[in-house]
Order: structure tokens, then C-alpha cells, then sequence
């Protein structure tokens, strides 16, 4: 049951195969059995669970099943979940119960998904290989001496493992894509502004977006048409109707135009990887598509610019976390100053330090200009070069990361190496575009992912190209083993 | 620019940000390493370009200023550390 997609396994509880309390728990034994040393999952809510399973299996019977109907999901404990723990992976929030629901958990739990539990990340969304969580780092379940990437580790490695058919994720400069691609899976991070970002805890509120894992890009479109959708309650939020994304999967790549970036075969890109997006390229051009390189001048300021622009976000949004009003808070505080500062440096791991530090740096008092508003200007020629590009192609192709899953402390010393690893995704944060990442082959046993840019709310044209590509590649059906 | 360990202290003190004495080094080093890396970005003229803080260059939406939300403060107010009829609870602040 485990190896069915989640397409196959909602036509299975639709024609009483077996019921959505038999899928969950047979979920959740998969969990229990190979969980332990993959350490995705921070809390596993069994007993409510199987009530929402219960419930489903109800509303099934009763022919008033969607698509998600009893369909188990991992979600990342990012999203608020009301009476469930959500601790954005850090101590600052161990003891926090969520007092309401992310939208996305109301509009997944309104469309009869089953959450198994909340999935393991780097803490509040900091990090590309999930090792600052406050719960230990994720395992890739390809070789668990390996990193499965971040920030959204633990919802890319339970897909990968088939321990759930589909996960969420946030996606502020890659935390989708990049451990998608390292668990050999599909990432989608939509359009910024598509999913609401209500009670998803902001670490830089200009480039967060919610998006989801599954294992192929028709389950993607499943999960992508319940998150999204406006929202009131996100000043953010794009009120705009929400396309039929499974309507367009199968149009014809015939004619579709590919743009390929001459600066993503820059030099830091492993050369096997090179090889599998050429071979990938290859299959696309098959399938009708016309490949030609374009150029996108900007790439290489992406990830200086973001790490003005994120620590910036990110050092003013997490100053709500004081001790005061939920959260940790330090032992015997001896006055205010000092509540403040123990609850805060003892709460918080050593990445966000870094990033609040950073920020608070650059938005001080005479480095405004100079770091913050800088960076906001590179920002707008990067989203100019994409603009350009896409006058003349419909998606942009070329590897999700500059190389396959790196091991576990390969980089945690070195925080400038470990954002290098996102270096292709970061762009289509801060142009605010929707990206895939699809399963594109292997380099010595690991994963490598495709990564797929299109124009604004083009989240359909995308799942289209990563759906055809599947229907003649069978890289998304390979299974780590041990997980069989 | 390299900080220095009496910028360090001032960048966490306006952050309200605890750094234990034993770590001001690394984070001199990965703080400067970070600003030299962010460095390249003074490689791109930018004059007359106009920052981007919206990435669909959206303003604002207003809504009615009519009151939506009920009175949570129970719920709120079970997830804070200390309350006392219904306020926060903190060190005297003046003596």
C-alpha cells in the first residue's frame, strides 16, 4: 500500500480497497518501525489520527469524499496546529500548543486529509541540511550518513521513505526544492502569495511560501488545489481564482519552450549532475519541447542579496519571541533586560543567532542603505532577468542543487559553504516564482532533481512538464532501499 | 567589513540577544564571513534602481474597520509562561 501514489490510493479508498483507518495505520507502523533512525518526525499524532480517518472513512461512505479524503500527510511543524505541538524545529517553541489553525491545516484537515504527525526541520526554517534542529538532524533515507536536505528535511525524507504519500513544506530560499531533490522526490513551492501564509511561522515574510511533497507531480496538483487559495487573513495573499491544475497535465510539450541559464553551469556545479540535467534536457527535447540557453546576468548576487534580505526579515519577525507571552522563558530572570536576553540566547540555536544577528546588523543605523535597501534593488534586477527570460521561454531548467545530498557535518562549520547549496532556488524567492523540483536521476546511488522555474501562477504549466516527464522516466518510482 | 568583538556585543544588544563570552569569536569570524560574502552585491551599480519589496509589487489591501476577531485572551493566554488575572507577568521593570 505504501508504494501506491497518492492518486492510486484515493481511486483505492474510493472503490473500498481498504479504508483510510487501514491506510493510517498502516502509515503510522511504518513510522514506528523506520522512523527511529531517520528522527522526520518531531511529534506523531496518532489518536487524532485515526479520528480524522474514522471521519473520512464516514464521509466516503456517504459519497462526499474529494480527492484528499482520507489520504494520510506529514505536515511540517511550521504550520500552527490547534491543540498539537508546533515547534518550528527549536527549544523556543518545545513547549508551545498551537492555540488555532494554520489555514493551511484548516483547508487540509476541510478536505478530509489525515495528519499522521508534524515533521522535523532546521530551526524556524534556518538551514539547508536540517542539522540546526533543536530535535537532532534528519536522516536521507538513501544513505543515512547523508544530509536530506532543509529546511523542510523531515517532510522530504518521510516521502522518500514512503512512511506518508505526501507532506508539506514552506519554501523560503529553497526548503522545498533542494530536499526534494536530495531525497529523489517532487517539491513544489507556488507562486508567493498562492498559500496562505496564516499561521505558518514567518521567518522572512517577503519570500515564505507553502508548498508540498509528494512523489510525483499529478499528486503535487492534488495537494497544491486544497492549500491554495486567498486568504483574508494574509495581508499578502493573492485574490486571484485557483486554476484546475489536474485539468492540464496532459497537454502536449510540443513546441513548449525551455530556457536553460548559462549561469547555472557555473563552476561550483558537480559534473555528473551536469550530465543527468543534460540527459534530462534530452528527454524534454523528445517530448516535443525546444531547448535553447539563455541568460539570467544576475544569478550570482541571488544568494548575497537573500542574506541581507532574510536575516533582515528574519531578525524582525522572530523579536516576538521575548519570554513574555508564549515561548521559552529563562530561569529566574533578574530583571527585564535579562528575561529578554536569557529567554532569547538560551532559546535560540546557533543558526538563528547568526541570521538575527546579520539582520539586526544590517537594518542598524547607518547600514541600512548600504546592506538592506542594496539588496532590495539586486532584488528587482534579478526579477527583471527573469522577466526577460520569460518573453522568450515558458520554463527555465537546470539542476535543483549544485550536487547530490553532502554527509551529515560536511558543512555545519562553514555557514557561507552551506548556503552556496542553494544557489539555483534562491532566485525564485525573491522574484516571488513558482518552482518544481522533479526527480531527474542518480549520482553515485544519491538523488538529483530537476529544477523547474515558471512565470507567475504558471504552477499548472509546471506539474504539466513534470507530469509528462514522468509518464517516460521512471526516476520518481525508485525506491531507497531498505524502504521497500 | 571584519567585526570586531565590541560590534558583536553591540549588534546583540540591540537584538536583546543572550551570546555567551566563549562564542564572540566564531561569531566574529561567520558574521564577517557572511558580510564579506554579502560584500558583492557593491559590485552592481544600482543607481536610479528602485528597491523591490513585494515580489508581485503589491500595495496593502484595507479592509472594513469593523471589529472580526473575538476576545482569546483565556486560550492565548494558557501558552505564556506567567499570567495573573489576565495579565503577563514580568520582573519589576521599576524600582
Amino acid at each position: 500500500m505504501h508504494q501506491k501514489s497518492l492518486v492510486e490510493l484515493a481511486a483505492g479508498l474510493r472503490d473500498g480497497q481498504f479504508s483510510s483507518e487501514e491506510l493510517t495505520r498502516a502509515c503510522l507502523e511504518r513510522i514506528r518501525r523506520l522512523d527511529g533512525e531517520l528522527n522526520s518526525f518531531i511529534s506523531v499524532t496518532e489518536t487524532e489520527a485515526l479520528a480524522a480517518a474514522q471521519a473520512a472513512d464516514a464521509r466516503i461512505r456517504a459519497g462526499e469524499a474529494g480527492p484528499l479524503t482520507g489520504i494520510p500527510f506529514a505536515h511540517k511543524d511550521i504550520f500552527c496546529t490547534r491543540g498539537v505541538k508546533t515547534s518550528c524545529g527549536s527549544r523556543m517553541l518545545d513547549n508551545f500548543i498551537a492555540p488555532y489553525d494554520a489555514t493551511v491545516t484548516r483547508k487540509l484537515h476541510e478536505a478530509g486529509a489525515v495528519m499522521l504527525g508534524k515533521t522535523n526541520m532546521d530551526e524556524f526554517a534556518m538551514g539547508s541540511s536540517n542539522e540546526t534542529s533543536y530535535y537532532g538532524p534528519v536522516r536521507n533515507p538513501w544513505d543515512t550518513g547523508r544530509v536530506p536536505g532543509g529546511s523542510s528535511g523531515g517532510s522530504a525524507a518521510a516521502v522518500a521513505a514512503r512512511l506518508v504519500p505526501a507532506s508539506t513544506g514552506t519554501d523560503t530560499g529553497g526548503s522545498i526544492r533542494q530536499p526534494a531533490a536530495l531525497c529523489g522526490i517532487t517539491g513544489l513551492k507556488p507562486t508567493y502569495g498562492r498559500v496562505s501564509r496564516y499561521g505558518m511561522i514567518a521567518f522572512a515574510s517577503s519570500l515564505d511560501q507553502g508548498g508540498a511533497f509528494t512523489r510525483t507531480a499529478e499528486d503535487a496538483a492534488l495537494m497544491l488545489a486544497a492549500m491554495a487559495g486567498f486568504d483574508e487573513r494574509d495581508s499578502t495573499s493573492v485574490d486571484r481564482p485557483v486554476d484546475d491544475y489536474t485539468a492540464s497535465l496532459d497537454v502536449s510539450l510540443k513546441g513548449m519552450k525551455i530556457g536553460v541559464p548559462k549561469e547555472y553551469t557555473s563552476a561550483g556545479l558537480d559534473s555528473a549532475v551536469a550530465a543527468a540535467i543534460e540527459a534530462a534536457l534530452a528527454e524534454y527535447r523528445r517530448l516535443g519541447a525546444e531547448v535553447s540557453e539563455i541568460s539570467l546576468p544576475h544569478t550570482h548576487l541571488a544568494v548575497p542579496a537573500y542574506y541581507v534580505v532574510a536575516p533582515a526579515e528574519c531578525s524582525s519577525n522572530l523579536s516576538r519571541f521575548d519570554g513574555v507571552r508564549f515561548g521559552y522563558r529563562a530561569a529566574d530572570p533578574k530583571d527585564l533586560k535579562d528575561l529578554y536576553e536569557r529567554s532569547r540566547g538560551e532559546g535560540f540555536g546557533a543558526e538563528v543567532k547568526r541570521r538575527i544577528l546579520i539582520g539586526t546588523y544590517a537594518l542598524s543605523a547607518g547600514y541600512y542603505d548600504a546592506y538592506y535597501l542594496k539588496a532590495q534593488q539586486v532584488r528587482r534586477l534579478i526579477r527583471e532577468d527573469f522577466m526577460r527570460a520569460f518573453d522568450t521561454v515558458d520554463v527555465i531548467m537546470g539542476p535543483t542543487a549544485p550536487s547530490v545530498a553532502f554527509r551529515l557535518g560536511e558543512k555545519a562549520d562553514d555557514p557561507v559553504s552551506m548556503y552556496l547549496s542553494d544557489i539555483y532556488t534562491i532566485a525564485a524567492n525573491l522574484a516571488g516564482l513558482p518552482a518544481l523540483s522533479i526527480p531527474a536521476g542518480f549520482v553515485d546511488g544519491m538523488p538529483v532533481g530537476l529544477h523547474l522555474v515558471g512565470n507567475y501562477f504558471a504552477e499548472g504549466r509546471l506539474l504539466n512538464a513534470g507530469h509528462r516527464y514522468q509518464q517516460v522516466t521512471d526516476w520518481h518510482t525508485r525506491c531507497p532501499a531498505g524502504y521497500e | 567589513m571584519a567585526l570586531e568583538a565590541a560590534d558583536v556585543d553591540k549588534i546583540a544588544h540591540l537584538a536583546r540577544l543572550g551570546v555567551d563570552a566563549g562564542d564572540i569569536p566564531d561569531y566574529c569570524r561567520n558574521l564577517s564571513d557572511i558580510l564579506a560574502f554579502v560584500e558583492q552585491l557593491n559590485a552592481v551599480d544600482t543607481t536610479g534602481v528602485e528597491p523591490l519589496a513585494h515580489p508581485l509589487e503589491a500595495t496593502q489591501r484595507l479592509r472594513p474597520d469593523l471589529v472580526t476577531e473575538t476576545d482569546n485572551r483565556e486560550i492565548f493566554q494558557q501558552v505564556a509562561p506567567q499570567t495573573e488575572a489576565g495579565l503577563y507577568l514580568v520582573p519589576k521593570v521599576i524600582e
